[in-house]
């Protein structure tokens, strides 16, 4: 081997362990620019042809990029497992189904919306919903973390997942959902009415789309549309772009300020952090809280852009999924966060159909009669990468240095002693 | 375990008066509103409610099984065993497989290794080919919720036991669901039915109503026996006694020449054969089997744990029953659809008001 060679390789090594300089603006570039290549003739045979990773798979990829940003400030900054976070991607789908549809068809209410002139029911501008839906969300995962966010990890684990299974069943019962409307000479002295909240299993349908005016699209010449369309994809992959960036901001900002700082030392030590005066419940529920508020402003768009809402979308499965992309990609790293959304999102709506359809004709061409039906076993897949990542690699595919150093304390604190061994005094208290 | 215990003084919460009042008097509440519909109705439709409660009372008895399996691996090593309920799942398709195809089958994923051990019984079956269909269904049952809950404890948790809590956590949901993927391999994603071979004859009957049947009473006379052995286990023999010893303090116990790795491994084995057993009571009582079934079970019966005070045995026993009487109360005389609702939101009402359970004991908080 020539001295050049080993040059080369180490000079690309050294740019490979460089990835935090430009992995973030190799990522940015490619989205940015994404919708004007992926279609043309040679990039298409393997963007469109082979991995099917046309505009409308890459948006719902970036939606879940977008919920696994908002589950690692609570899981990856502040140490909360929250297995209910669907919550809230469904709390903030629903407030567009009330707030900018026909729904509430007995009142006719309209602030900017792209409705037509007078129709039933409440429209406000998309744009507002995504705040509204923000809000209320924040509303819901204060209400829900108020009570619980004292409870120790694994119990909030599990109250979150009591939460997150809750919420789809009230959507879906919430077609008749008993409300206290005033007292009654005679017992039960409350008198309920039944109240349809969310039309049950049929879903909210026709949601708004979201628009920018006749006024902006004239003096934009069409770059921001008066009216999002069906068919053409570009403004709402630019839309989603433009939010997970924004929520990129907003994090990185918020993981090196106080409240950042607070989330880590509470994640690391609950009660050394406590002794030094963070202020243990207010720190948590805004983790909480800012968690939920992306969940709620992507459930919105989410809504939106689907244009129905329906309760069985909402299952513990998308939970568990995000919590699986947060894992993988790396706890409290928003990059590896990214990324692993990315990938893992691309294999569960496209990918392992994909991996299927080549296994199985793989199979064919050999002459074994028997189709394995990948896609259906999505569920396993998943668990076994968190089994294998916890096991191996628990600081996920790009770690974030702190958590790596956490993660892999227990090694470094001298030979591993079992316990069936002598007794270890270092671990005293363990 | 626990990283740093909080000293005695500081476990005790100290609250201003004002809000340990609101919170009697909204516990008060919610228990009058209860008593008071749960006496309505019983007054309003006797019969009925005697129907329901017996229901209730059968149901809870299979949710207690379950329940056992999480209170004793959360009392020995503080984790949440999420695949217990899918382990339970896996018990009613062991069930299935011995009682309906009269074969002993071992799940591998895409290959089910099939060993006939009898043959298929029907509700015409004679009660000697019944009662083996019913004896192999729990040996096999239990024997492979037994490995698959050790094996999941030997892969899975040991390695991440002084990792923080999160890493088995998510190892135990990761498990889950390979756990229901390897259900779906076995049986397909439709509803499994197992033949109803015990029938439902009544044996204490008023006016045409039925009151109690064959059915409900083989419930119990699967569920006490092995209830009474676990009593036994625990409480009389070696194994039992380093379980408690461990549980109460791991360090101590190691000291005393307890082996720690196999008395955890000893009560993951435990929890497990209480779910195989517990999957061939729900098989033959309730009929039919889903691969998911593990999932919602599971969270039930982990509520049950958390109502009678998760680490307590009689108090999972107490939760599961208790659990089982509210469901099939709101299934009967509430609102079906709310159950599943009603059933979470006590678990989480006991989780913030009462973090210890019924018969649980003040654990001190902090990690």
């Amino acid at each position: 081997m020539t001295e050049a060679a080993a040059g080369t390789r180490s000079r690309v090594s050294a740019v490979l362990d460089d990835w935090e300089r430009w992995l973030p603006w190799a990522l940015l570039a490619v989205a940015l620019t994404y919708p004007f290549w992926f279609d043309i003739p040679p990039i298409s045979y393997l963007t469109v042809d082979a991995l099917a990773l046309k505009l409308d798979v890459v948006i719902l990829m970036i939606v879940y990029v977008m919920l696994a940003l908002g589950l690692n400030v609570v899981v990856g900054y502040a140490g909360l497992l929250d297995l209910g976070y669907v919550a809230f991607f469904a709390l903030g789908a629903y407030t567009v189904g009330w707030f900018a549809s026909d729904k509430f068809s007995g009142v006719s209410f309209d602030v900017l919306s792209t409705a037509t002139e007078g129709a039933a029911g409440i429209h406000i501008s998309m744009w507002a919903v995504l705040i509204i839906a923000g809000t209320v969300a924040a509303i819901a995962g204060v209400i829900i973390g108020w009570p619980t966010l004292r409870l120790r990890g694994d119990y909030l684990a599990i109250v979150t997942l009591g939460f997150g299974e809750i919420i789809p069943d009230v959507f879906r019962n919430a077609n008749s959902l008993p409300v206290p409307g005033g007292l009654q000479g005679s017992p039960p002295f409350i008198d309920f009415t039944n109240v349809n909240l969310t039309n049950g299993v049929a879903g909210v349908r026709a949601l708004d789309r979201p628009g920018f005016g006749e006024n902006l699209d004239t003096l934009t010449g069409g770059i921001l549309p008066e009216r999002f369309s069906g068919l053409e994809l570009k403004p709402w992959y630019f839309t989603i772009v433009a939010m997970v960036l924004i929520t990129i901001f907003v994090i990185r900002r918020l993981e090196h300020s106080k409240m950042g700082r607070a989330w880590i030392a509470v994640r690391e030590d609950e009660i050394a952090a406590s002794a030094m005066g963070v202020p243990l419940m207010r720190t948590k529920l805004w983790a909480y809280g800012i968690g939920a508020i992306f969940g709620g402003i992507v459930g919105a768009y989410y809504g939106a852009f689907i244009g129905s809402v329906f309760p069985t979308s909402f299952s513990f499965a998308i939970s568990i999924l995000v919590l699986v992309m947060v894992v993988v990609g790396g706890m409290g790293n928003i990059y590896g966060v990214i990324v692993g959304a990315l990938v893992l999102e691309y294999l569960n709506f496209k990918g392992l159909e994909k991996i299927g359809d080549g296994v199985n004709n793989t199979i064919d061409l050999v002459g074994i009669d028997h189709a394995v039906d990948i896609p259906k076993f999505k569920g396993l897949i998943f668990g076994a990468l968190l089994v294998i990542m916890m096991l191996l690699r628990p600081e996920g595919i790009i770690p974030s240095a702190r958590r790596k150093a956490e993660l892999h304390e227990a090694d470094e604190e001298g030979p591993e002693t079992t316990y069936g061994d002598l007794y270890d005094v270092r671990r005293e208290g363990a | 375990m626990t990283e740093i215990s909080a000293p005695a003084p500081l476990a005790i919460r100290r609250r201003p008066p004002t809000s340990d009042l609101l919170r009697w008097v909204f516990g008060a509440l919610i228990l009058l509103g209860l008593g008071y519909w749960l006496v309505s109705s019983a007054v309003d439709e006797p019969s009925r409610f005697a129907q329901v409660t017996v229901i209730g009372f059968s149901n809870g008895m299979i949710y207690a099984l379950v329940a056992l399996g999480y209170t004793l691996v959360y009392g020995i090593i503080e984790l949440i065993n999420f695949a217990h309920g899918d382990n339970f799942m896996l018990g009613t398709f062991e069930a299935q497989s011995v009682i309906g195809d009269g074969s002993l089958q071992l799940p591998l994923l895409f290959f089910t290794i099939s060993i006939p051990v009898g043959t298929a019984v029907t509700a015409d079956s004679s009660g000697i080919h019944k009662a083996y269909a019913i004896a192999m269904a729990m040996v096999f049952a239990t024997i492979l919720c037994l490995a698959i809950n050790v094996a999941i404890e030997r892969i899975g948790y040991k390695p991440l036991r002084n990792q923080p809590r999160l890493a088995p956590l998510i190892t135990a949901i990761g498990f889950s669901f390979i756990l229901q993927g390897i259900g779906l391999a076995w049986k397909g994603e439709g509803r499994i039915s197992v033949p109803q071979i015990i029938p439902a004859t009544p044996i204490i009957e008023v006016d045409g109503v039925v009151y109690y049947t064959v059915r409900d009473l083989m419930v119990l006379l699967i569920t006490i026996p092995v209830l009474v052995a676990l009593t036994w286990l625990v409480r009389a023999t070696k194994p039992g006694k380093a379980m408690r010893a461990t549980a109460q303090d791991r360090d101590a116990s190691a000291m005393m020449g307890i082996s720690v790795d196999r008395t955890i491994s000893f009560t993951f084995a435990l929890g497990g054969a209480l779910a195989g057993a517990g999957g061939v009571v729900y098989a033959l009582y309730i009929g039919t089997t889903h691969f998911q079934l593990g999932f919602r079970l599971g969270l039930i019966a982990f509520t049950a744990a958390v109502l009678g005070g998760i680490g307590n045995l009689s108090g999972a026993v107490l939760g599961g029953i208790l659990i089982g009487l509210i469901s099939a109360y709101n299934d009967g005389f509430g609102d079906a659809r709310w159950t599943y609702t009603v059933i979470f939101v006590i678990l989480i009402l006991i989780l913030v008001f009462r973090p210890s359970g019924l018969l649980g004991e003040e654990v001190p908080e902090g990690q």
